[in-house]
């Protein structure tokens, strides 16, 4: 499926943008990484294209059609949304919450495949062992591969996830990215992941798109391409060092830039890498 | 045809942890359906109890003898015919109708507005009831012009409904939320109660008992041609809600998941908001209010059942009519013959109840 933004500008208020003249295309399936500072725009982005949010100007076209004629139902068979956090109250059991992500292709007849479906993404994620293990007995790790489940058993075209692996310890956030980037390949579908961590990004995505104040697109492209020590210190005012070992990219973080130094970097609104 | 929880079945193809998850769902899914059926098979034990006990010294079997034959057309003796169909048949049906009614309609309260203190009241239907009801009392003054017992019947459907377009229109100025709805029915019902206790503070003693007595709560009053009025609500929304019931899951899961799912929260909190003051309005104009049921007996069926409303629903109308036609039977023979009204008897019984709930439930219910 292609994501096309046109102009795509978001504020809550006339002088307060969020994001601002947004143009992005995603038409390649694979796991395509969204790397930025707190308050840059990454979550309110990801989700304008569900419209979760509705922009203020600008255009979101899936497969040429404007997000706007679509219904939550209509986008629910299309795109998958996983947020950051979830709701707890009056939750059910993790089979039961994972099966809501059938609802969009549920019809008479269905409960027996869908129910497979599910034990197969519950086995994928190492859960299978909780199946029936209410979602309030389980800890913030666990709880956040449920949800992440719940969006696979959606089998969208489009998968958004905002910081799936927040509350994963290493090895699970590891087992989560490598299933998520084996479903964008098998599947032939996009994954979108907000992240946070720069390693995983470089290793595992096969796009990354980074955002910077004032809520704009900074770079677009492979990890290679986009993730170098100088827009590390411009976007995010760190200082690094970037390795090349076992045929993907090592940051390692440094000092922060100082507040003075970070004005004269944006003063010029220099374009930096784009 | 199989029955709901045998629809899951292993392929031919399935791992033993798969055969096993598949086996312990199915399981999962007949401990809710057995609870239903025991609900059941209760609610026919209390009512036969409910129509044996008393003067006549009919039992049980005789007593549901008399309802078939009555049905047959077959009228064997007519004092016990007129004492089972006359006089204690209508207060029982209307019973059943009443606990199953607040019942669903409370567990679909406090699903969409993720509250466990909601109930069918939360939006304060029954100040607006209380309200219409108290006027017709006190002041004479009936909306559609009706004298008698129709009058306050009247009053209180249309009073109830007030509060209900009130929270409608702030909540298309705002958002539907769930916290929106909680406070805009808080605050219609402070102003009705604000009225009512104006016009209560001016009746003179006959009236003021009459408004109190209605407030509390009774099955007493409610005749046979009553009943299928409020069946008639309580079936249609009934079944809507159930029908309703897998999109009211989503909601759990919070709004942004719920959209995505392709399931508008909003639209879906009003809709539902809709279909429950439609049936608690059409309750609580032939009962007065009769606390607790929507409140607790929700409550109770989760500690068992859990919180999925395809199976919570269904189980609270059945422990709701359960429950307060045992309310009503405990008032009749307690301290007979004097009545006490079956508002008193659910809040004593439905008190304790909360307060074990609350320290005892485990995490896990919400």
């Amino acid at each position: 499926m292609k994501v096309d933004m046109e102009k795509v500008t978001f504020s809550y208020s006339r002088d307060a943008f969020v994001l601002k003249d947004i143009d992005l295309v995603l038409d390649e399936p694979g796991l395509t990484c969204i790397i930025g500072p707190n308050g840059v725009g990454k979550s309110t982005l990801v989700k304008c294209i569900n419209k979760l949010l509705i922009p203020t100007s600008g255009s979101i076209f899936l497969d040429e059609t404007d997000v706007k004629s679509l219904n939550f139902k209509m986008l629910s068979k299309k795109i998958g949304f996983v947020p950051a956090t979830t709701s707890d109250s009056f939750s059910m059991s993790v089979i039961d919450t994972v099966l809501m992500g059938r609802t969009p292709h549920k019809h008479l007849g269905s409960e027996n495949e869908d129910l497979h479906i599910v034990y197969n993404i519950l086995e994928d994620m190492n859960l299978t062992h909780l199946a029936l293990r209410n979602n309030n007995e389980l800890s913030a790790g666990q709880h956040q591969r449920v949800s992440i489940a719940r969006g696979l058993a959606q089998e969208p075209d489009l998968l958004i996830l905002d910081e799936p692996t927040a509350n994963l310890d290493i090895r699970h956030q590891v087992m989560v990215i490598e299933l998520l980037k084996k479903v964008a390949h098998e599947n032939k579908i996009t994954v979108l992941m907000i992240s946070h961590d720069l390693n995983i990004t470089a290793k595992y995505a096969d796009k990354v798109i980074v955002m910077s104040t004032p809520g704009v697109i900074h770079s677009v492209g492979t990890p290679r391409e986009v993730m170098n020590e100088d827009m590390i210190r411009y976007v995010y005012g760190m200082n690094s060092k970037i390795l090349d070992m076992d045929g993907h990219l090592h940051i390692i973080l440094g000092s922060a830039v100082s507040d003075d130094e970070m004005i004269l970097l944006h003063r010029n609104e220099c374009d930096y890498g784009n | 045809m199989k029955l709901p929880w045998q629809k899951y079945t292993a392929h031919d193809n399935s791992s033993e942890e798969e055969k096993r998850v598949l086996q312990g769902y199915s399981l999962y899914v007949f401990k809710k359906y057995l609870f239903i059926i025991i609900c059941i098979v209760a609610t026919i034990l209390i009512a036969g109890l409910s129509i044996s006990i008393g003067i006549g010294g009919i039992s049980i079997i005789r007593a549901y003898e008399i309802l078939i034959e009555h049905v047959q057309g077959n009228i064997v003796n007519e004092i016990e015919d007129y004492i089972i169909w006359g006089v204690r048949l209508p207060p029982l049906l209307g019973g059943l109708i009443a606990g199953a009614g607040l019942a669903i309609t409370g567990a679909v309260m406090q699903s969409t507005l993720k509250n466990p203190l909601a109930d069918p009241y939360t939006t304060g239907i029954s100040s607006g009831a209380s309200f219409g009801a108290t006027l017709s009392i006190v002041m004479g003054i009936n909306i559609i012009g009706v004298g008698n017992q129709y009058g306050i019947v009247l009053n209180a459907f249309l009073f109830s409904l007030i509060p209900m377009f009130a929270i409608m229109i702030v909540s298309s100025m705002r958002r539907a939320s769930a916290t929106t709805i909680i406070l805009a029915g808080i605050a219609v019902m402070y102003m009705f109660n604000a009225m009512t206790t104006i016009m209560m503070l001016r009746a003179d003693p006959v009236a003021l008992a009459d408004a109190y007595s209605w407030q509390v709560g009774t099955l007493s009053l409610i005749k046979m041609k009553d009943l299928p009025i409020m069946f008639g609500f309580v079936l249609v929304g009934g079944v809507s809600l159930m029908l309703l019931s897998s999109k009211i899951n989503i909601l759990s899961a919070g709004d942004e998941s719920a959209k995505s799912l392709g399931v508008n929260a909003d639209t879906l909190r009003i809709v539902c908001l809709l279909i429950v003051s439609m049936m608690a309005a059409a309750i609580v104009s032939f009962t007065g209010i009769i606390g607790f049921v929507g409140l607790v007996c929700p409550h109770i069926c989760r500690m068992v059942i859990g919180s999925d409303n395809r199976y919570l629903l269904p189980a609270s109308a059945m422990f709701g009519a359960m429950f307060l036609i045992l309310a009503n039977l405990i008032g009749n023979n307690i301290i007979a013959p004097t009545t006490l009204q079956v508002g008193v008897i659910t809040a004593f019984l439905g008190a304790p109840v909360l307060i074990f709930l609350l320290i005892k439930l485990k995490k896990e219910t919400w």
